[in-house]
């Protein structure tokens, strides 16, 4: 049951062939089981999961199903759950039990999804190995010794692990797309704008997305068809009509346009992963598509960019965490500014701090010119080249991380390799644009992540493009040993 | 570009994050290794390029006037660190 | 002895009359038990967001026509960071670089009847942004409690360039301002709720420098009794500083008006560094032309416009037509019982309004939207005395019948209580015939050259018709008589 797709789960319980009580039964046992090794989850409530469920085979019994009613999904940490704790991976929420719903929350709740439990992360989603966690570091289900990527971590590691079939994800510079690289998953990123950005705790809210992470683009899709859609509370969510992303997904590959950006195969990839990335590319050729050169000349940019503009967003953002209405206070305190100050040092972990004082410099009087406004400058010509690009293409492809998951403890003292792991992840974010991850090999028994990056709003296209792989090659369906 | 200790200490107090002398050397050097790499975006001639704040190029859309929510003091409440007679508590507020 | 110039900018805060926050749907009503009406959104939990209010754009658009200012096709919603524990997200929405309003003017009239001068005073901008909540510090254990029903409420922030010269000044702009802010319907006012809340910036410099001197900020005046005396303070004290050798040190302060001081605030530890950036939350507000023009059509006749009018329609006095432009309740019922009485009487009728009704309504404390005698009831009144049914001094009791409810309109009580004019001059002179008979000894003085003895007579005529007859006809009756006898 744990193998099956979430299409195949759909009819397995509309048939009776098990009731949702039985299948997220089945999952909190493997998470009982398996989590206390692997840290995938930092909140588990089986009594509150165990109700959904029991509420979802009502409705099936009812006939009142949707493609997600009954379906168990690990939900991250980052998306307020009402009645759930909600830590967003800090000690400054460990104590928060969130009074509403996000958006994506809500819509999965009528959906008649369950929720399995809450996923780990990195702190506020600032890291790229889930290492910055209050609630430990997630080990990578191919390798207990390595990181499972971030800041999705949890959500890639769960659904690796067999611990979920299905879990949502968020990504600002990459945290859905490295991790499912990571971990041998597909997960995609969609253009910003497209899913809901409310009760989804900000980390930088001009590239925050959220987006599904599951074992095939066909789960993915099933997925963001659920989780995407207008929202009048939040002012940046499109107006669009609700597409689709399961209608192209049979669509032949014939005539697609792949554009090979030369900056995504230069110097900087580990040479077995760029093997692997080559081997996918020629998969796609066979599958009827044409490649052609195409060029991100700024993309080196988009790590000095990313890194003003995100920190810029974030110090903003996580002010409201000062110990007042709800969260973390320090104990003991001299005053209103002492416990400020006290409440935030103790509250936030080291890179949200670090991120906080990058933030806070760039925007204070003096620097915000050479600083923010060249990095929203240089975020222009980061977009304007994938606008380029996408003349001559239908997709871009490259590789998603430049190696296979490193060893926890790795970078995780050294900032800036940390932040260069990124560089292939970023430039998306930062011109809003749809992006995934498709497994595409395993190097050493380390998965390895194929990037396809579409133009706005191809998710659809994307969706497609990695099924149609997916049908021909088997990647996606390699698991890690000693999961049983 | 290099961060002085002291310019370490006075975002610190802007950022409201105590750290102590220690910790604002070791922050220092970190904070500098980053701005290493953030400071080849200086090179760029960016002159006439308008900034970029957001990822679609929309205009704000615009809510009516109308009151949508009901009284929920309760429940925001019951996560405070400090309540009384509905409202949150802090160290005396001086002007 | 130097001659010192007093520079004044005012920043005001107008609580926009909307019913719900500015970024969420809250309710905005004054005086609900503390923070039941705040909101996920208000008290910024993890992951909110805020969605901007159509009608505080509107106000803001009302506010840029009425003023004459532009109206920014394209403004932009700016983070202001700093950290307080009334701010919940640790940062306030407000506009920046791009504000909604951009210049814009506003006449003042300093002075009364002949003396009264009018100035120009401009406007630099105004700007959107959400109100803080409260600070409560009465003792909860020797802490602060705080409410933050008021946090996002919507606020038009209106900052003038340093015109004003004088505390008078800055007074009359505030009034002039909190009358316009009314009149267009964005804000009540009322500043005993903190809706109308006025920093006034004040230097002073040698007459004839160009540069500005230092300024402080005199913080949340929220009278206009309490400006004119901050700013006499705050002028006296930094002249008294500069004459005796202190430089003045850019600072907020707060005027106590207890002391009548003004006194500065604790110095915050770091110099303000608000790191004002756009906020990725909010896209940019844009407003058409077309909305422009729908306000437009939609807007009040402003009060320059009307007092124009009044001046050149009804030939009434600078001073005059100011005070009936007040307030638009005062306008309006103005013109109203004008429309009955016949513009021919506009000149009584506002006499009536400004004295009489004034006076009433003062007596019982009344404003005038409120007024028992309605603007139709008063027309009809001014109108019974053009045409002569009735003697001012009659008017003065149909008015008070009117006040007092005793009949639907002045024509009833006139009716009702026989109160017409007796303008018959048979009947009247039967009656000074009987009043000269009856007082022969007043005749005898009159006679003898006693002016007064005369009025006497009149009086006693008066008294005689009930009041009822024309003064002027009984006087010029008497006179005829008492010059044939």
């Amino acid at each position: 049951m744990i193998e099956r797709s979430l299409k195949s789960l759909a009819a397995a319980l509309a048939g009776k062939e098990i009731s949702s009580v039985e299948l997220t039964q089945t999952y909190l046992d493997r998470i009982a089981r398996l989590n206390p090794d692997i840290n995938a989850y930092i909140t588990v409530a089986p009594e509150k999961s165990l109700a959904q469920a029991k509420a979802a085979d009502a409705r099936i019994a009812a006939g009142q199903t949707t493609a997600l009613t009954g379906i168990p999904l690990a939900q991250k940490d980052i998306f307020c759950a009402q009645g759930w704790r909600t830590t967003c991976g800090s000690k400054m929420l460990d104590n928060f039990v969130s009074p509403y719903d996000a958006t994506v929350i809500e819509r999965l709740n009528t959906a008649g999804a369950v929720i399995l439990g809450k996923t780990n992360m990195d702190e506020f989603a600032m890291g790229s190995s889930n290492e910055t966690s209050y609630f430990g570091a997630v080990k990578n289900p191919w390798d207990r010794d390595r990181v499972s990527g971030g800041s999705s971590g949890g959500s890639a590691a769960a659904v690796a692990a067999r611990l979920a079939p299905a879990a949502t994800a968020t990504d600002t510079g990459g945290s859905i797309r490295q991790p499912a690289a990571l971990c041998g998953l597909t997960g995609l990123k969609p253009t910003y704008g497209v899913v809901s950005r409310y009760g989804m705790i900000a980390y930088a809210s001009s590239l925050d997305q959220g987006g599904p992470m599951a074992r095939s683009a066909e789960d993915c899709a099933l997925l963001l068809d659920a989780m995407a859609g207008f929202d009048p509370r939040d002012s940046t969510s499109l107006e669009r009509p609700a597409d689709d992303y399961l209608r192209d997904l049979e669509r032949p590959l014939a005539g697609l346009r792949i554009g090979l950006p030369k900056e995504f195969f230069g110097e900087g990839c580990d040479a077995a992963v760029m093997a692997s990335i080559e081997a996918a590319i020629a998969e796609y050729r066979k599958l009827g598509a044409e490649t052609v050169e195409v060029s991100l000349p700024n993309m080196k940019l988009s790590v000095p960019a990313y890194y003003v503009i995100a920190p810029a967003e974030a110090s903003s953002n996580l002010s409201r965490y000062d110990g007042v209405r709800y969260g973390y206070r320090a104990p003991e305190y001299a005053d209103l500014n002492d416990m400020y100050a006290k409440t935030r040092a103790q509250g936030f972990g080291d890179e949200v701090k670090r991120r906080i004082l990058i933030g806070t410099y760039v925007l204070s009087h003096g620097y915000y010119d050479a600083y923010y406004l060249q990095a929203q400058r240089i975020r222009r010509l980061i977009a304007d080249d994938f606008r380029t690009a996408f003349k001559q293409c239908d997709v871009i492809m490259g590789p998603t991380s430049p190696t296979t998951a490193f060893k926890l403890g790795e970078k995780i003292d050294d900032p800036v390799q940390m932040y260069l792991f990124d560089i292939f992840t970023l430039g998306v974010n930062l011109a809003g644009l749809p992006g995934m991850s498709v497994p595409c090999g395993l190097v050493d028994g380390l998965p390895v992540g194929l990037q396809l990056i579409g133009d706005y709003f191809s998710e659809a296209r994307l969706l497609n493009v990695a099924h149609r792989y997916q049908q021909a090659t088997d990647w996606h369906l390699r698991r890690p040993a000693g999961l049983d | 570009m290099s961060l002085s200790l002291e310019q370490v200490h006075r975002v610190a107090q802007l950022a409201r994050l105590e750290i102590s002398d220690a910790e604002a050397e070791t922050t220092r050097t970190q904070l500098n290794a980053i701005f290493t790499l953030i400071e080849a975006m200086q090179a760029v001639d960016t002159k006439g390029i308008e900034p970029m704040a957001h990822a679609q190029d929309l205009s704000q859309r615009l809510r009516p006037d109308e009151v949508t929510e009901t009284d929920r003091r309760g429940a925001f409440q019951a996560v405070s660190p400090e309540v009384e007679a509905g409202l949150f508590l802090v160290p005396k507020v001086i002007e | 002895m130097k001659q010192w110039e007093v520079v004044i900018g005012i920043e005001t805060h107008a609580q926009l009359q909307t019913r719900s926050k500015i970024f969420s749907g809250s309710s905005t009503a004054f005086g609900a038990e503390p923070n039941v009406q705040a909101n996920a959104v208000d008290l910024a939990l993890p992951g909110v967001l805020p969605v901007l209010n159509r009608g505080a754009v509107e106000c803001a658009i009302r506010f840029g026509l009425a003023v004459e200012g532009e109206v920014a096709p394209k403004s932009v919603f700016a983070r202001k960071n700093y950290f307080y524990p009334d701010l919940p997200k640790g940062y306030q929405i407000s506009q920046y670089e791009l504000p909604v309003v951009v210049g814009g003017k506003l006449t003042i009239t300093l002075g009364e009847g002949d003396a009264a001068v009018e100035k120009t005073i401009n406007l630099t901008r105004a700007h959107l942004e959400e109100d803080a909540g409260k600070s409560l510090h009465e003792d909860f254990h020797g802490k602060s409690g705080i409410d933050l029903n008021r946090a996002g409420t919507p606020l038009l922030e209106i900052v003038t360039e340093p015109d004003m010269r004088s505390s008078a000044e800055a007074v009359a702009y505030a009034r002039a301002l909190h009358a316009l802010v009314r009149w267009i319907g964005i804000c009540d006012g009322n500043m005993q709720e903190g809706s109308f809340r006025c920093d006034a910036n004040v230097s002073v410099r040698p007459v004839g420098q160009q540069e500005f001197g230092t300024r402080r900020e005199i913080k949340n005046l929220n009278s206009f009794r309490f400006m004119q005396q901050a700013i006499d303070y705050e002028v006296s004290w930094q002249i008294n500083e500069i004459e005796e050798g202190r430089a003045i040190q850019q600072a907020t302060v707060l005027f106590d008006p207890d002391t009548g001081e003004t006194r500065s605030m604790r110095t915050k530890e770091d110099a303000h560094d608000y790191r004002y950036f756009p906020d990725p939350d909010l896209l940019p507000l844009m407003i058409d032309r077309d909305w422009v023009a729908r306000t437009r059509a939609d807007m009040p006749e402003l009060p320059t416009a009307k007092k124009q009018r009044f001046v050149a329609d009804f030939g009434l006095s600078a001073y005059d037509a100011t005070t009936l432009t007040a307030s638009l309740d005062i306008a309006g019922y103005y013109e109203a019982a004008v429309a009955v009485a016949g513009k021919g009487a506009a000149k009584p009728c506002a006499n009536w309004v400004m004295v009489d009704l004034a006076a009433r309504l003062n007596k019982d404390g009344l404003d005038i939207a409120s007024s028992p005698v309605s603007a139709a009831q008063l027309g009809g009144l001014v109108a019974r005395i053009a045409d002569n049914t009735i003697s001012n001094n009659i008017a003065k009791k149909v008015f008070e019948a009117l006040w007092a409810g005793e009949g639907q309109s002045a024509d009833e009580i006139i009716e009702k209580q026989g109160l017409k004019q007796i303008t018959d001059t048979g009947a009247i002179e039967k009656l000074i015939d009987e009043v000269l008979a009856a007082n022969a000894a007043m005749v005898a003085e009159f006679k003898a050259g006693k002016e007064k003895a005369f009025n006497a007579l009149v009086g006693q005529a008066m008294k005689a018709t009930k009041g009822k007859a024309n003064p002027q006809q009984v006087n010029e009756l008497l006179r005829k008589k008492l010059a044939g006898a």
